[in-house]
């Protein structure tokens, strides 16, 4: 089956695919060979315990570590050996299981700044910020979109918790992103807006193809169109919430710990 | 204003407006041609480490890279022009910017170094740059004199006209004038895409990437902006003084200025400015009284300073005024 999916990642062009991705911190394997593909427009669910390996294979196919080996292919282009800031200029975004970031910007500000990064404007210390109205517009429609335009001035640290997740979302969609992968987008935000911060996911342009970790499995079976399982460093098994519902072996690494919650 | 871009985000607008404070602060700096006119070589001093604190915020207040050795590129401005001046060419304004050219091509060199680290391991760099620089200048007397400093540096009048006097009005409108226009620069650089870009590295160097941005490039580029910078401030030193002595490299110097900053407030352009009036004039003013031991007070200032306002005297300023107006609503 892995072969049949590496194959497949070759032939027609995946948004993000890897092949063979390996990585261990010493003696402990956090990635062992890992193929994946994930194609255009996709909603895909990464599930697995915790210390399966899923923000690890995010901040290998990120950039963030450098794998021991295999290849990672951002629609088509390899990019393995790029680093972090030129795979986001290419359009392969990350957000973070907890919140990485700018204390005392206010949210208009750091949108801004990705805005600014995204255009090759951040370089630029001749014109006033002001002078690029068409950037801080653009953020502020991000933020509003996302229900943050009329907290757009506070400063990051003094927003809610859970408006700092959608601010967090905000800062990758700012990046105009082709392949989104979010880390736990919902952690420890509070149930009913947990299924909002999803919503908004599940909104997303067409084109933009998501990859998204969450233990919350009612979230994954109502959001996520396929769903890969990890367990150990490894993925065991990719298929349809209805076939992972099924899979007894899933149901024993994964659902059945979890039953209780 | 049209009703829909009532709605838009004004704020950034009025951020990079001219207050009030500002403006009565340039004049005052006026002051010392009609009423102190016996300082003002101590005026020019002033100005000459407020412009090199000012170069120290721009990487440490804004961009949050820390550094013990910025002596390294006021040093390296100071001995250019002065070498410069005592090999022939004594015009002020072109020394001036072939001597920030040289240390800002040092800075630019040490900047691919100093782009990969961060907190103890930065210090410890910078710190090691300008004590290598030091002995370099100290080994090398045919050069730069050695321990003796550098002799038989001459100034052409400033724009062929102003001589350089005793009194030290041509040194002060001269490092005034400098200091001003280096800050609107600066100022200018602050409310940029690149200042927020700076802010970003400080608050959270490692999301930068994540975000797309090249924060290496960001840093070499302020680095070296902030070299120049300090290679004027030294410049002006060496011009105005005409002579330059091993001290400019000094690792007091990189500590002083340090201590200066933080004392008048990071990241707050007028932090460093306001930390050089009160720190040249209380050296000058205690050292008058007892030229032995006036760090001593220097040392309780910056202790008193640092555990009750972390943000240095004006972020102080700034909180007391907030509660202020709050208090007031």
């Amino acid at each position: 089956m892995e072969r049949n999916l590496a194959a497949r990642a070759a032939m027609t062009v995946a948004a993000l695919s890897a092949s063979g991705l390996q990585k261990a911190f010493g003696s402990l394997a956090v990635a062992r060979n890992i193929e994946f593909a994930l194609p255009q427009a996709a909603r895909y669910a990464l599930v697995g315990p915790n210390g399966a390996g899923k923000t690890t294979l995010i901040n290998l196919l990120t950039g963030m570590i450098r794998p021991d080996g295999g290849k990672i292919f951002l629609g088509g282009e390899e990019i393995t050996a790029l680093r972090p800031e030129q795979r986001v200029k290419r359009g392969l975004v990350r957000t973070f299981q907890i919140n990485t970031l700018f204390p005392h910007l206010s949210a208009l500000e750091a949108v801004t700044l990705a805005v600014c990064e995204r255009r090759g404007q951040s370089g630029d210390w001749r014109r006033r910020l002001t002078g690029h109205r068409d950037a801080i517009d653009e953020a502020y429609d991000l933020l509003n979109s996302l229900m943050l335009g009329e907290h757009c001035y506070r400063l990051t640290r003094e927003l809610a918790y859970g408006q700092q997740r959608l601010l967090e979302i905000a800062l990758a969609l700012a990046t105009r992103p082709r392949v989104l992968l979010l880390d736990e987008p919902a952690a420890g935000v509070p149930q009913d807006e947990s299924a909002q911060l999803f919503s908004a996911i599940a909104g997303l342009a067409q084109d933009i193809s998501v990859l998204f970790i969450e233990h919350d499995m009612n979230l994954v079976f109502r959001f996520a169109s396929r769903i890969i399982v990890m367990v150990g460093g490894g993925i065991l098994v990719e298929g349809t919430p209805a076939e992972i519902a099924a899979n007894a072996r899933v149901r024993e690494v994964y659902l059945g710990k979890r039953s209780h919650g | 204003m049209t009703v829909a871009s009532a709605a838009r985000p004004l704020y950034l607008d009025g951020r990079d407006r001219w207050h009030g404070i500002e403006i009565a602060f340039w004049l005052a700096t006026l002051l010392p041609f009609v009423l102190f006119k016996s300082y003002l070589s101590l005026a020019s001093q002033v100005a000459i480490t407020a412009l090199f604190a000012l170069s120290l915020d721009l990487i440490l207040g804004y961009a949050g890279i820390v550094s013990l050795g910025h002596a390294a590129f006021f040093g390296l401005g100071a001995y250019s022009a002065g070498l410069i001046a005592k090999h022939g060419w004594g015009e002020p304004l072109t020394g001036l910017i072939l001597a920030s050219a040289i240390a800002g091509l040092a800075g630019y060199a040490a900047s691919f170094i100093i782009a990969r680290f961060r907190h103890l391991a930065l210090i410890m760099i910078t710190l090691g740059l300008s004590l290598v620089l030091h002995e370099a200048a100290n080994s090398a007397s045919w050069l730069t004199g050695g321990a003796d400093g550098l002799q038989g540096v001459r100034m052409w009048p400033l724009l062929g006209y102003f001589r350089f006097d005793l009194y030290g009005t041509t040194a002060y409108a001269y490092s005034l004038v400098v200091l001003f226009l280096v800050f609107l620069a600066a100022r200018r650089l602050v409310h940029s895409p690149f200042g927020l870009a700076l802010r970003g590295i400080r608050e959270n160097a490692l999301r930068m990437p994540a975000i797309g941005a090249p924060s290496h490039a960001h840093i070499r580029k302020i680095y070296t902006i902030a070299a120049v910078m300090a290679g004027v401030a030294g410049a002006l030193l060496a011009q105005t003084t005409s002579t330059v002595s091993l001290e400019v490299l000094s690792f007091q110097r990189s500590a002083d200025v340090l201590v200066i900053l933080i004392l008048g407030g990071a990241g707050r352009l007028y932090g460093g400015i306001l930390g050089a009036v009160i720190y040249m004039v209380a050296r000058d003013q205690f050292s008058g009284i007892n030229p032995q031991y006036w760090y001593f007070w220097i040392g309780l200032l910056l202790i008193v300073v640092v555990m009750l306002l972390p943000n240095g005297i004006l972020g102080g300023l700034a909180r007391w005024s907030a509660i202020w107006r709050r208090g007031r609503r």
